[in-house]
């Protein structure tokens, strides 16, 4: 043991943050954390953004996280802490958003005594985390955060929980620096795909006729690197590409071969082409149940290359032909290498006819709406928004719903890291803590968290952290009087008997905003949009604005449930009738 | 009104399973650390996978190894899922299909061993064919009174189940065992 430091529990934790990297921890106090509140209050090197819920707190470092690439850290007290940290730790595992929670817990002696403010954080959070810890001796504790950092970003990242009794933050022990610490044997992932896969890869995409990128999430994670190769990659193959929602701006909404997003309410281009393709490249993406639709009807005659971190993903919900495990950016850098290195190169002819057939789906023009002069239409709201963000450096995040489907439709992205939304557990109340984990990091970039008048009011409580720290995020607001999502599929499934999803009782958005210090705006008209969209963007505060919608606008194009790619419902043909007749007899038996 | 006479409909896309369901059996070498069982069990029951039986304990005491055997049932698509997602869990080091081994082996099954403890209490001519049973089945007796037995028995489960099903009608008591313990023939290790 000579040679190394000897501190508190509570120092270690702190030096074994700063020598991760952390600048930023979101956090709030209590009992079981107050020594670690200590040694936060005796240095600068860390700034800790002071939430008032730990549901923002662990939003928030998902929202810094995804926006930088970074570990997001936040800390937690014992009992409530723990358990309010359950929503954001699940919300990061299915994002795959590294993310590290420390959490206080009661004295080693008390553990199983139902001591106040007590519970099993590693049972409860097990489920919800890539990996947990309770340490119970102080000498652990550097090893396992430095092991916490390393698990949390390395493979397919994802949310750890390092839950530390009181009396081991108080007790003195040795610290071990990251440089010397021994990493667990059983964890570590390969990075690398194996190279005849990859092979067998690009010659069958060398033979495609009709193919076509699917991409994901794991582009995002991988690094900008990862990006950059899936670009060059596409100009190279000059094959179409297509993206979930989460792996917006990977490739740029403006480059020539995008096709916008696919799945349920995806594009009609990006969905006919998932189901009439030849090839499929899957690049870290993971099959989820809102992007393949009918599983046996989906993309029924294409071979599918699938790259995964992951080899869970791999034939989950669908078989695929050549499987690839390995970080998408080290995949993509190989398949780069290998498509320059063909001996002869597909004609462009070859898929010619496939960009025919592209190019008429496109013209359906599927995300057209009714526009309106009197009624703001939600869809014309972020058409607006998207041009007064275009040459700013622009962060957006969303809430869940309506909103968040049309923000993915009607906002482009040019670059990843740029769009932070919860996609997997689908959490509404993500977006405003998120946006402030996002100006954190950003601290000059225009932060917008896309709203809806429901989803808001799930974390509406971070307004105030917003005002401590003047963090200037805007928050604009689809304001239909509707949980709109809910209303829709209470449309399209239940009879249209709107059960509970209407807001009787909704605050004043502008008062809200005013009451916590910030700027509240309204707008009513769509000639008034651009003027309040621009005042917006001006001040810098931060603003809630209530945008007054149509009530009843629908998200459409949708593939309705028991239904393909190919048949979707779209907006020129969703007539109330269609509406009511889109689930047939067959999909409404699905359970 | 009436609303429960009309179909609803679902958000989620549910096709029925077609493929058969098989049995196999798993050995897990995991590191012997607070809750792997628990991250083990949690993740069956979590994701709906079925254990038929599940054994557990430290086989390598300097490096804290444990090897879990647990048999399980599923189409072949899930019990590919149940090898990646065991994999998934930090502290697992290997995951072995050992009925998949055994086939590419080409052998039929792994050898699977269970212990059991029986009870049998009784006096007079059902003890004695108690007795005579046990010594069928080779089983040992391991505790005796002049009123009960305790018999030992090694084997397969569904010799297990064989024994217990004949003694029972001659005063069965309790019986305990121990779940599969399971590797491959030959001499390759997991």
């Amino acid at each position: 043991m000579t040679g190394k430091e000897q501190m508190t529990g509570a120092e270690i934790v702190l030096k074994a943050l700063k020598d991760n990297g952390v600048e930023h921890i979101f956090g709030y106090p209590g009992g079981a954390v107050l020594p670690i509140y200590d040694e936060i209050f005796q240095q600068d090197d860390i700034q800790h953004i002071l939430v008032r819920h730990e549901q923002g707190a662990g939003h928030a470092a998902e929202g810094y996280a995804r926006s930088t690439g970074k570990v997001g850290v936040m800390l937690v007290t014992s009992g409530p802490g723990a358990t309010n940290a359950v929503t954001p730790l699940q919300d990061a595992l299915m994002d795959s958003v590294p993310l590290v929670c420390l959490s206080g817990q009661v004295p080693t002696s008390l553990i199983g005594s139902d001591a106040f403010q007590e519970c099993d954080t590693v049972g409860i959070t097990r489920p919800c985390t890539k990996h947990n810890w309770l340490v119970k001796d102080v000498n652990d504790l550097a090893h396992v955060i430095h092991e916490a950092f390393r698990i949390a970003q390395s493979g397919r990242p994802g949310p750890v929980v390092v839950d530390i009794p009181k009396d081991v933050q108080f007790a003195t022990g040795f610290y071990e620096p990251p440089s010397e610490h021994l990493t667990q044997q059983s964890y570590q992932p390969k990075v690398q795909g194996n190279l005849n896969s990859i092979r067998a890869a690009i010659e069958l995409m060398a033979t495609a006729r009709r193919p076509i990128f699917y991409t994901g999430g794991g582009v995002v994670n991988s690094g900008p690197e990862a990006s950059k190769l899936l670009r060059e990659l596409v100009e190279l193959t000059n094959f179409p590409i297509t993206s979930t929602l989460m792996g917006l701006g990977c490739y740029p909404a403006s480059g020539s071969n995008w096709l916008g997003m696919l799945g349920m309410h995806g594009s009609y281009e990006a969905n006919m082409a998932m189901h009439d393709c030849d090839v499929m490249v899957c690049v870290g993406a993971r099959f989820d149940d809102r992007i393949t639709g009918r599983l046996n009807a989906f993309s029924p005659n294409s071979k599918k290359i699938h790259i995964d971190i992951d080899p869970s993903s791999i034939n989950k919900n669908v078989r695929v032909d050549v499987p690839i495990t390995g970080d998408v950016g080290h995949v993509l850098e190989d398949m780069v290498r290998l498509w320059r290195a063909l001996p002869k190169k597909p004609e462009k002819a070859q898929t010619q006819d496939w960009w025919t057939s592209i190019q008429r789906w496109r013209a359906r023009n599927s995300f057209a709406y009714a526009p309106s002069n009197d009624v703001i239409m939600p869809q014309y709201a972020l058409q607006r928004l998207y041009e007064f963000s275009k040459g700013r450096d622009t962060y957006i995040t969303t809430e869940v719903g309506q909103h968040q489907m049309w923000a993915a439709q009607f906002f482009g992205f040019e670059q990843p890291n740029r769009w932070m939304t919860s996609g997997g557990l689908g959490t509404m109340g993500y977006g405003l803590p998120a946006a402030l984990g996002v100006q954190v990091a950003h601290p000059d970039a225009l932060v917008i968290d896309i709203a809806g008048d429901a989803s808001i009011q799930m974390c509406i409580q971070e307004m105030s952290t917003a005002i401590q720290y003047g963090l200037p995020v805007k928050i604009f607001i689809l304001n239909n009087q509707y949980m709109g999502m809910v209303r829709q599929w209470q449309q399209l499934l239940h009879g249209n008997r709107l059960s509970n999803s209407y807001t009787e009782a909704m605050p004043d958005f502008v008062k809200l905003a005013e009451a916590y210090g910030a700027v509240g705006l309204r707008c009513e008209k769509p000639g008034e949009l651009d003027d309040k969209i621009q005042e917006m963007i001006e001040v810098k505060k931060p603003v809630i604005f209530d945008c007054r919608v149509a009530n009843l606008a629908n998200c459409f194009p949708m593939i309705p449930s028991g239904k393909a790619h190919n048949e979707m419902l779209l907006p020129d043909e969703a007539t109330d009738e269609a509406v009511a007749n889109a689930i047939d007899a067959k999909g409404r038996q699905l359970v | 009104m009436n609303a429960h006479l009309q179909p609803t409909g679902s958000a989620y896309f549910i096709s029925p399973e077609t493929a058969k369901v098989e049995s196999h059996t798993l050995s897990v070498l995991v590191d012997n650390e607070p809750g792997v069982l628990a991250r083990v069990i949690g993740l069956f029951s979590g994701r709906g996978y079925n254990i038929e039986s599940l054994t557990v304990s430290e086989t390598e005491h300097e490096s804290h190894l444990s090897r879990i055997t647990i048999v399980t049932r599923g189409t072949p698509i899930v019990l590919e899922q149940i090898k990646t997602q065991l994999e998934r869990i930090v502290p697992v080091h290997r995951v072995v299909d050992l009925t998949v081994r055994a086939r590419d082996l080409k052998q039929e099954r792994p050898i699977e061993r269970e212990v059991a403890l029986i009870k049998v209490a009784g006096t007079g001519e059902s003890r004695a064919e108690a007795l005579r049973l046990a010594d069928a089945f080779h089983a040992k007796v391991i505790d005796a009174t002049v009123e009960h037995f305790i018999f030992e028995l090694t084997g397969k489960s569904s010799k297990i189940d064989q024994f217990v099903a004949i003694v029972k009608p001659l005063g069965l008591i309790e019986v305990c065992r121990t779940g599969i313990a399971a590797m491959n023939r030959g001499p390759q290790g997991m």
